[in-house]
């Protein structure tokens, strides 16, 4: 009888990853994002080949890492990491946290997890997971791509920092990694406004533009000096800080910094995402 | 065991000034088949959602297996399977991996056999042979069966379908009839939301008619068809004479019709009809007591418009 089988059925297990897999098989498996992340690999891709064929000996100009690229490989990784930074990587993100939530609700499938049921913090939980895990899968393929096509075309050995001092190549290897990470956090930051926005509306694509239009606004603040009491407190104002981790010796305090608005804005947004969809008439 | 598996208790929800339930108790009782009835936007729906905690009450409380919702979802949702307002997957994924999905998401399930009940869930609405096409190529009719399927992945002591016959084949209509059946004798209680009056009449033990988000009638189906007068008809060449006879017997609207008369037997016994008529010297041709189909009953209590109430 069913009441019996019902009753046999084991307790819930406090832990599950099970959603959380199907969640990112969900997500990249799904054609537009593996596109996506090929655009985001395209950048280093160009940067290399670009410099490659261009006359060497050219310096200046350019941002920080460019003039590096021919005296070590790794830096390729770093100069797609600084171009992609203030468009493709927000706009990856903003696709991805913006579909969370309004992308179920749009489909449907929302009431159907609900009633599963997924209580509805540990969907929010788990959406935040996987945005997380695809905001570090999205600057690890523009880096993964970078080091290995700088080292191919430009070659590794000791690196040369930005300060002027010289490392060996496995602390230069840990400096490009450690400024993906920090990158991946930056951009967990925005997946958590973009889950907040998500948790609004049933319209993927609005919360996706609307999440683009906050990074750039930020981005946009942070250059206007007049507001520069507004500065510490963009989302977007440490991004740029990752470059730190190639001086000798490391200037932390913007690193530090950004960690911090990172996780304060992650932490914010969440709880607001959460609060909104707690007791949100599910209609769709 | 509660000795209801679904039970309201004032249930209101106003969308805005729109007031889509009205105080509605529904009662049904553990293991009955439970038709849930009304015209385009009576707010069954609503209330559905309701139920399920999707939608918070404006007013009102529900218990589901004798838990109160929302509060006790984690618990009952489990033993609860559902279909509302029709399919929704991801058209990217084929109908095994949706069903899939959806079993990762029940911390109940056991991933071991998770592959076993997906095909079984799947051979049992008959997707077995397109379970590896993409949702997006399926018809509509393959779509409404993989939604019902996912709710048959667990044993289920309640099972929610909303309009599950939607878009269905006659074929397909009959097996969820079928399916219905064999759900109920292995002990679940089924609340079955549905417009098609007649496979409600052939499937469920108990019906609910909502009209305007009020619950106007409520009970087994016996006693609903009760509710809604019985008709007698005599068929004889001397129509007004037995229309008198009618009268005189009690019967209330009588008509006389082309070699007929017709009237509400009421309290009146039948057979007293052609007695009387009888003993009157009236020839009498035939005899008829029309008892009400429930698509009588339905339109006595939700009237013969056409136009959704806004
Ligand atoms: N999200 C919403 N916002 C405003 N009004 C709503 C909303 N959802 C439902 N309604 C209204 O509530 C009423 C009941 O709708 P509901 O979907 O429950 O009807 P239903 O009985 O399921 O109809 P149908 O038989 O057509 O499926 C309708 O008048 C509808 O317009
Ligand atoms: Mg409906």
């Amino acid at each position: 009888m069913s009441v019996a089988e019902a009753v046999r059925r084991p307790r819930p297990r406090v832990v599950s990853t099970r959603l959380l897999r199907s969640e990112l098989r969900l997500i990249f498996t799904r054609r537009r994002n593996i596109a996506g992340m090929g655009v985001l690999a395209a950048v280093p891709v160009l940067i290399a080949v670009a410099i490659r064929l261009s006359s060497p000996g050219r310096d200046g100009g350019g941002p920080d890492f460019f003039s590096s690229v021919t005296e070590n490989g790794l830096f390729v990784a770093m100069a797609a990491l600084t171009l992609e930074l203030p468009l493709f990587l927000p706009l990856a993100v903003a696709a991805i946290s913006g579909d969370s939530v309004a992308g179920e609700a749009n489909l449907g499938t929302l009431r159907y997890l609900l009633v599963v049921p997924v209580a509805r913090a540990r969907l929010l939980g788990v959406k935040y997971a996987a945005i997380a895990v695809f905001a570090l899968a999205a600057a690890m393929v523009v880096t993964t791509v970078g080091v290995v096509l700088g080292l191919v075309l430009f070659g590794g050995g000791d690196m040369t920092l930005l300060s002027g001092s010289q490392v060996g190549f496995l602390s230069g290897v840990a400096r490009v990694l450690a400024a993906t990470c920090y990158i991946a956090a930056c951009l967990s930051a925005l997946g958590a406004v973009g889950l907040f926005v998500s948790s609004l509306t049933e319209q993927p694509i609005g919360a996706t533009v609307a999440i683009l239009v906050f990074s750039t606004a930020s981005f946009i603040l942070d250059s206007i000096p007049q507001v520069s009491w507004l500065h510490p407190f963009l989302l977007t104002h440490h991004w740029l800080a990752f470059g730190d981790l190639f001086r000798a010796p490391v200037a932390w305090d913007g690193l530090t910094s950004g960690l911090y608005v990172a996780a304060a804005y992650a932490a914010v947004f969440w709880l607001a995402a959460w609060a909104r969809f707690l007791t949100k008439d599910v209609t769709s | 065991m509660p000795p209801t598996a679904v039970a309201t208790t004032g249930l209101t929800k106003r969308f805005g000034h729109q007031v889509a339930v009205d105080g509605i108790d529904l009662e049904a009782p553990v293991g009955a088949v439970y038709g849930f009835l009304g015209p385009n936007g009576s707010g069954k729906t609503t209330t559905i959602r309701m139920l399920l905690g999707l939608v918070a009450p404006t007013a009102g409380g529900v218990r589901i297996l004798g838990e109160p919702m929302p509060a006790g979802a984690g618990r009952v949702l489990p033993r609860v399977g559902a279909l509302v307002e029709g399919p929704a997957f991801h058209p990217y994924l084929s109908g095994r991996a949706n069903l899939a999905r959806l079993d990762a998401a029940d911390r109940t399930s056991d991933p071991r056999t998770s592959r076993r009940r997906v095909d079984a869930a799947l051979d049992r609405v008959g997707l077995l042979a397109a379970a590896g096409k993409r949702y997006r190529a399926y018809s509509l009719g393959m779509r409404q069966r993989l939604a019902i399927g996912a709710a048959l992945l667990q044993p289920r002591d309640l099972l929610v379908l909303d309009e599950p016959t939607n878009g269905l084949d006659p074929q397909g209509t009959r097996e969820v009839r079928t399916l219905v059946g064999s759900l109920a004798d292995e002990g679940s209680t089924v609340l079955v939301s549905s417009h098609l009056l007649s496979e409600v009449e052939q499937m469920c033990s108990h019906v609910g008619v909502m009209h305007v988000g009020r619950l106007l009638a409520q009970g087994t189906v016996t006693d609903i068809r009760r509710t809604t007068d019985v008709g007698a008809t005599i068929e004889t060449d001397q129509p007004q004479e037995a229309a008198r006879v009618l009268r005189e017997l009690g019967l209330r609207d009588v008509r006389t019709g082309h070699g007929s008369a017709t009237g509400v037997l009421g309290e009146v016994a039948p057979e007293k009809v052609v007695a009387a008529c009888v003993h009157a010297g009236i020839p009498v041709l035939g005899f008829r007591v029309e008892s009400p189909s429930l698509e009588d009953v339905f339109v006595s209590l939700t009237g013969e418009g056409f136009d959704v109430s806004g």
